[in-house]
């Protein structure tokens, strides 16, 4: 199952690299990570998506909360939440295209943030089932090149995560 | 008072209460080395090999409970010390290792001697700090040392930059530490030791299995009054062995790849088993879908949550530390009315009986060769059991731990997790120092004794009168063992040709050595080696059957019933 931890931790130099090092000798599958201080500048906050058997994730946040840096860890897919990527993709646009181009992301509720005779350059944020959708949308011969950020992640409503 | 960095660095070992520093200097500490000079507060034990400083620590560790501590220079010595590390690591050993490193300026510059010593260790320590800021020196020891000790122990390596053990600041050691990343649990939850004392009282065959973690968490006497208590059969990992007295006989030997049968079969057939401070480690229940076959329900105490429901479903999980839960489970079994199920409970120990009879660690007592479990059985008796027992690894080592009945705790140290050969006679260094009356002998074959063997000259210099147990199979017996069973006898490089004159080298090193090659010999040498040489380190080389193997035996991914026997 899929599943997309939050965690906390000092923003200490290395401290990603202890994550990371973790995943990977320990063979933990990681479909993407993002981190970034928050409003307090001593904490960073991480978002890892990940999949593996209930056991596996329980050993997850078990072997990250084990890590000396680590302040708190949720997994957020126990609760209801919000998960947001960001993707810039820029796509051929020429002749017919250009217009076609619009059209679709404005439907994705997109934005083309720059233009040149033949190509876009399009900014889109939301769930990765729907960036998939928007590349599964054009033409693959039209896509030149594309950057995801990975999913952020936070809980609804009165779901809090802070120390 | 404004202290440079390497005062500092002394200054805190000394108000940590630190005796005895392993180590090896360089450059990059050098400036650390020089204040050692200046001080008496402890002494700095100058190894022959960075490996050792740090095993010996390891072993101090063990033996006296306190944190074990080494220093190495940046780069050879820092990597010369990374085995010592892992070893302490996965034995969950409380170690601070500070190693030096080059100066911040120069750091990824490729400078001489630079590694990332901090990127190296990082899988193998329970946390690692590079300490960038004289300012910071002070406080990160301490933290080094708390984190060391506490919850789950483990080691911690400080990383220390040379340009920061010359910059000065004000030295104050704090007194506390407190982390808000870091908070280990050590008092059990309530309604789960509630369930745990009632499954126990509920169970009709019982099973107690107890680790390292009752050594490492100062919990025999717990462990003891349980047992007691209840009557129920006890086995022990080979990191637990004398946190329960081997003699008694509610215990039922190492359990495992190479416990006994009663041990093994007690545990594939309880129906409610105890498991404290144990990990189910792949070596003692084999291959978990065979253990899962047989239904039974599990009650796990450990005080880190990630040896909790890993290898092994639990039922019962107790997150904390071993001592303050059985504590509290015993006070519930003193006050609650409710009796074990005696009839249950005879039936089933006539049932172990019944497997014990098998006598599984049975061997030839009349052989023309030295038997190596007749020698162990002889150095129990000639020290009476009270010997502190080092080894190293292979056949060896199962043979001590199989045949010396320990009987207390922290007297049998050696590298299980990791399996480290050449652990064995720094390890024995590092207790004889820590306790320098106590008779101390390390357990050793001739494959692991060449591995760190250049410590007879740190044991010369420091007149450490302990023993060397070599049993010399003219093999590397367990690799040996392997390939006699499992892969028709060919024997790929396991035997050691060419060895040394180990008389002869002991004697270089200024030490006794003995070679006994007679069955009726083997009691006389060690009688003279804690006798007559008493106060020597002798090295005493056994002439053993090069064939022996050790029994019983699980082959890897078997079930704890599926034992090879003699
Ligand atoms: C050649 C060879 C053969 C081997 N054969 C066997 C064998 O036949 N049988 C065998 O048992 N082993 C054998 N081993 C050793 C094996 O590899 C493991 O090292 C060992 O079984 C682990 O022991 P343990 O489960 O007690 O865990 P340890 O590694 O000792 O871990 C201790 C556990 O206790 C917990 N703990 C620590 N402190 C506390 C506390 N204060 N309170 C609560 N919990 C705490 C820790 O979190 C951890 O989970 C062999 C090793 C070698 C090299
Ligand atoms: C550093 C290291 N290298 C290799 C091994 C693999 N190994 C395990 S036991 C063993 C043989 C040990 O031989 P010896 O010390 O003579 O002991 P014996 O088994 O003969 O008693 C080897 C090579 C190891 N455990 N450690
Ligand atoms: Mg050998």
């Amino acid at each position: 199952m899929r599943h997309i931890i939050s965690l906390l931790m000092e923003n200490e130099s290395g401290a990603l690299s202890r994550v990371a090092g973790l995943f990977s000798a320990r063979a933990y599958n990681i479909e993407s990570l993002t981190v970034a201080p928050t409003e307090d500048a001593t904490l960073s906050r991480m978002t890892i998506v990940t999949r593996g058997s209930t056991d596996v994730i329980e050993q997850i946040t078990k072997q990250l909360n084990k890590l000396i840096d680590v302040v708190k860890v949720q997994d957020l897919t126990d609760g209801s939440h919000i998960e947001r990527e960001m993707m810039l993709v820029k796509v051929r646009a020429v002749g017919d295209q250009r217009e076609e181009m619009k059209r679709l992301t404005d439907i994705f509720r997109g934005r083309i943030l720059d233009v040149s005779d033949k190509t876009y350059t399009i900014e889109l944020t939301g769930p990765g089932s729907k960036l998939d959708a928007f590349l599964a949308a054009v033409d693959p011969s039209n896509i030149l090149e594309t950057v995801r950020t990975g999913a952020s992640g936070i809980g609804r409503g009165d779901r809090i995560m802070k120390i | 008072m404004e202290l440079t960095g390497a005062e500092i660095v002394v200054s805190c070992l000394r108000d940590e209460g630190v005796k005895h520093l392993f180590g090896y200097p360089g450059g990059a500490v050098l400036n650390i080395y020089d204040e050692i000079y200046k001080q008496t507060a402890f002494k700095h034990i100058l190894v022959r090999h960075e490996q050792a400083a740090v095993h010996a620590a390891d072993a101090y560790a063990r033996a006296t409970g306190q944190v074990g501590v080494a220093i190495v220079t940046s780069g050879p010595g820092a990597t010369n010390a990374v085995t010592g590390i892992a070893t302490a690591y996965m034995d969950s050993i409380p170690m601070v290792v500070i190693s030096g490193q080059v100066p911040t300026p120069a750091i990824g510059q490729d400078a001489f001697q630079e590694v990332d010593m901090v990127g190296i260790t990082r899988p193998c320590v329970k946390h690692n700090f590079l300490v960038r800021d004289v300012r910071d020196l002070a406080a990160t020891i301490k933290k080094a040392f708390y984190i060391a000790a506490t919850g789950r122990p483990g080691p911690v390596v400080v990383d220390i930059p040379k340009d920061v053990t010359q910059h000065r600041c004000h030295y104050d050691y704090p007194l506390s530490v407190s982390m808000r990343s870091y908070n280990p649990t050590s008092k059990g939850h309530s309604g789960q030791i509630k369930k745990a004392a009632q499954m126990l009282l509920e169970a009709k065959r019982p099973m107690i299995y107890t680790g390292g973690g009752v050594v490492l968490g100062n919990a025999a006497a717990q462990v003891i009054e349980l047992v007691r208590l209840l009557g129920y059969p006890t086995t022990s990992t080979l990191m637990g062995l004398g946190g329960y007295p081997s003699p008694d006989p509610l215990f039922l030997g190492m359990l495992g790849m190479h416990g006994t049968i009663e041990a093994n079969m007690a545990m594939q057939h309880c129906d409610v088993l105890l498991a404290v401070g144990a990990r189910f480690d792949d070596r003692v229940i084999g291959n978990p879908k065979h253990f899962a076959k047989e239904a039974r329900r599990i009650i796990h105490i450990d005080v880190d949550p990630s040896s909790i429901s890993k290898r092994v479903r639990v039922d019962v999980p107790i997150v904390g530390d071993v001592a303050q839960v059985l504590d509290e489970v015993i006070k519930l079994l003193h006050a609650d009315a409710t009796q074990p199920d005696t009839q249950s409970l005879q039936a089933w120990w006539a049932q172990i009986e019944l497997w014990r009879a098998q006598d599984c660690l049975k061997y030839d007592r009349t052989a023309a060769v030295i038997k190596p479990q007749f020698v162990i059985e002889k150095l129990y008796e000639v020290t009476q059991g009270d010997a502190y027992v080092t080894s190293d690894v292979g056949q060896h080592q199962m043979w001590a731990a199989q045949y010396y009945q320990f009987d207390k705790p922290r007297r049998w140290i050696n590298s299980g997790g990791l399996g480290t050969m050449g652990f064995g006679l720094p390890a024995a260094m590092g207790v004889q120092l820590a306790f320098p009356d106590a008779m101390v002998a390390c357990v050793t074959g001739e494959g692991s004794i060449q591995m760190n063997i250049q410590e007879l000259s740190t044991c010369k210099e420091w007149n450490l009168p302990l023993k060397v147990i070599l049993l010399n199979n003219g093999y590397l017996g367990m690799v040996r063992q392997w390939q006699e069973f499992f892969y028709e006898e060919r024997y790929a490089e396991s035997y050691m040709n060419s060895l040394p004159d180990f008389v002869k080298l002991a004697e270089a090193y200024g030490h006794v050595g003995i070679t006994i090659d007679k069955p009726e010999d083997v009691e006389p040498a060690l009688r003279d080696a804690f006798g007559k040489y008493k106060d020597r380190l002798v090295f005493l080389n056994f002439l053993t059957d090069p064939r022996e193997n050790v029994f019983p035996m699980i082959p890897a991914g078997k079930g704890l019933s599926e034992m090879i026997l003699l």
